[in-house]
């Protein structure tokens, strides 16, 4: 479902981010990135996302290849492909449905079907109650799952989450971790990138991978 | 479409000031080109009624046989330029002298011998009136040996002719320099709402809208923008002449054709400048 073959991105300010990275991400796998900052995560993150093209090697999604991708096509893989970030992301001047209808909306869907849709993923992420209040009116951990409702829009095959929990407690990491593995209990795939090795240590059937200086340095699927 | 629309109407409340700025730039660069069209118009309306009355004024020597002058009169006749020739004799001439100058009567009523030559005087055909077409017909019938001299009035042909270029540059040079600068300032608004709404284009574009999605409301935008200049400029060029030009001299208003292609010009203009702002700064996001 993802690959990265033999991957190397350069910037031409900040040098390698990326040096050689090959593994592959199979269906409903859940997978945690970790790693010290700079250590080419989010980098790597982006390259699924198509967000970025590799300086060498080359990166499939879903089938769509790196190498090939046309800028329409992006679009539609992005459509399969559901992004949170640590900030959130959210459209202040809209209430929480309106952020995950947003979603909708600007792919196309049929406006009878988004209200529908829309109330279906805020109970998913168990916000149905606060579907009018605006992200100023919500907490962290709330916000982070208004977020993941509008990731989940498209029924993504993939969730790709960058730090999701560094602006939250405890208590609402737990919680937003708990969401992510019901949604890959669903059948997404996840990819994690966490600085919260704790998380990574409760979770022992996920996978690993290791990142240090843009360099592969553990994968536990590859030892298994 | 109804999102794009939504959102263009949108930017009209977000940002009042500079999309008023923008249609105002555009309502004033068509003004100054709706002014110089209806002078442009009117000067060939007046050079159509001349032109019309143009002619070819050969006069003949007072020896020409009669033979000879219908002879040639039947060959300029046939001219592929010649609407009509006639003869006018030199008793016609005096009479018609008397009856347009009443002032020189007593003069004319004195004379014992008349002074006016016989004249040949040719109309030519609509289409066939330019200086060229003119000054070629006239020579050709200062060939024939009885015409001692033509006249045409060429200097004045000439001169309206350049009238109606000048008035047409120049609304082509000021207009288009105020269009030039409408463009820039569509642009900066185009400019400012995307990198107003610049969190929205991210977010967009990480849930897999299209670009041409994103491009959409931009562009009707600007088309908007650049259609409300186009109407303004209709109303403010048509008040002034209403107002102003009829009061001081009879003028005609600018055919229908040229107010549609005013209004598409401010359209295109909107649309071509909110384009090239998209483009590229959608790109810097």
């Amino acid at each position: 479902m993802i690959r990265f073959e033999h991957v190397f991105k350069e910037y031409p300010r900040s040098g390698l981010a990326l040096n050689d990275v090959t593994f592959q991400i199979r269906k409903a796998e859940f997978c945690f990135l970790t790693g010290h900052s700079g250590a080419g995560k989010s980098t790597l993150l982006r390259l699924i996302h198509m967000a970025e093209r590799p300086t060498r090697g080359e990166v499939l999604v879903s089938g769509y290849s790196s190498t090939k991708i046309r800028s329409r096509e992006i679009a539609l893989l992005r459509r399969k492909i559901g992004f949170v970030f640590q900030d959130f992301r959210l459209l202040q001047n809209r209430t929480a449905a309106e952020n995950v209808a947003f979603a909708l909306e600007v792919t196309g869907a049929p406006r009878g079907a988004i209200r529908s849709r829309v109330s279906k993923l805020l109970a998913q992420v168990g916000l149905a109650s606060k579907s009018e209040a605006y992200p100023s009116e919500l907490s962290g951990g709330e916000q982070q799952r208004v977020a993941v409702a509008r990731a989940l829009a498209h029924n993504p095959m993939v969730l790709l989450a960058d730090e999701p929990t560094g602006n939250l407690d405890e208590r609402a990491t737990r919680g937003i971790f708990e969401l992510f593995r019901s949604i890959n209990a669903a059948g997404t795939a996840i990819v994690m990138a966490t600085h919260n090795l704790d998380l990574v240590r409760s979770a022992p059937t996920c996978r690993v991978i290791e990142l240090d200086h843009g360099t592969v340095v553990y994968d536990s699927g590859r030892e298994s | 479409m109804a999102y794009a629309v939504r959102e263009a109407l949108a930017a009209f409340r977000r940002a009042p000031v500079l999309t008023s700025l923008s249609a105002a730039m555009i309502a004033l660069s068509l003004f100054v080109i709706g002014l110089f069209g209806i002078a442009a118009h009117n000067v060939r309306r007046v050079l159509d009624q001349v032109e019309s009355r143009v002619e070819v004024v050969a006069y003949l020597r007072d020896n020409a046989s009669t033979d000879a002058v219908q002879l040639a009169l039947a060959e300029v006749r046939a001219y592929p330029e010649v609407l009509e020739a006639f003869y006018v004799s030199r008793d016609e001439a005096l009479e018609r002298a008397r009856q347009q100058l009443p002032e020189f009567r007593t003069l004319f009523g004195e004379l014992e011998v008349n002074p006016l030559p016989a004249s040949i005087e040719v109309r030519l055909l609509p289409g066939q009136r330019s200086p060229e077409i003119v000054q070629r017909v006239a020579e050709r019938i200062s060939a024939y040996p009885f015409v001692e001299d033509t006249r045409y009035g060429r200097e004045w042909i000439d001169k309206i002719y350049l009238l109606r270029r000048i008035a047409g540059a120049a609304a082509l040079v000021v207009g288009g320099a105020f269009a030039a600068v409408a463009t820039l300032i569509i642009g900066t608004a185009i400019r400012m709402a995307i990198f107003a709404r610049r969190e929205e284009i991210q977010i967009m574009r990480l849930v897999g809208a299209t670009d041409s999605f994103i491009r959409r409301p931009f562009l009707i935008e600007g088309l908007l923008t650049g259609l409300i200049g186009a109407g303004l400029a209709l109303s403010l060029t048509y008040t002034t002449y209403k107002v102003l030009f009829r009061a001081v001299f009879e003028l005609a208003w600018l055919p229908d054709t040229w107010v549609v292609a005013g209004l598409a010009t401010g359209g295109v203009l909107g649309l071509l400048a909110s384009s090239i702002a998209v483009r590229r700064h959608l790109r810097e996001l």
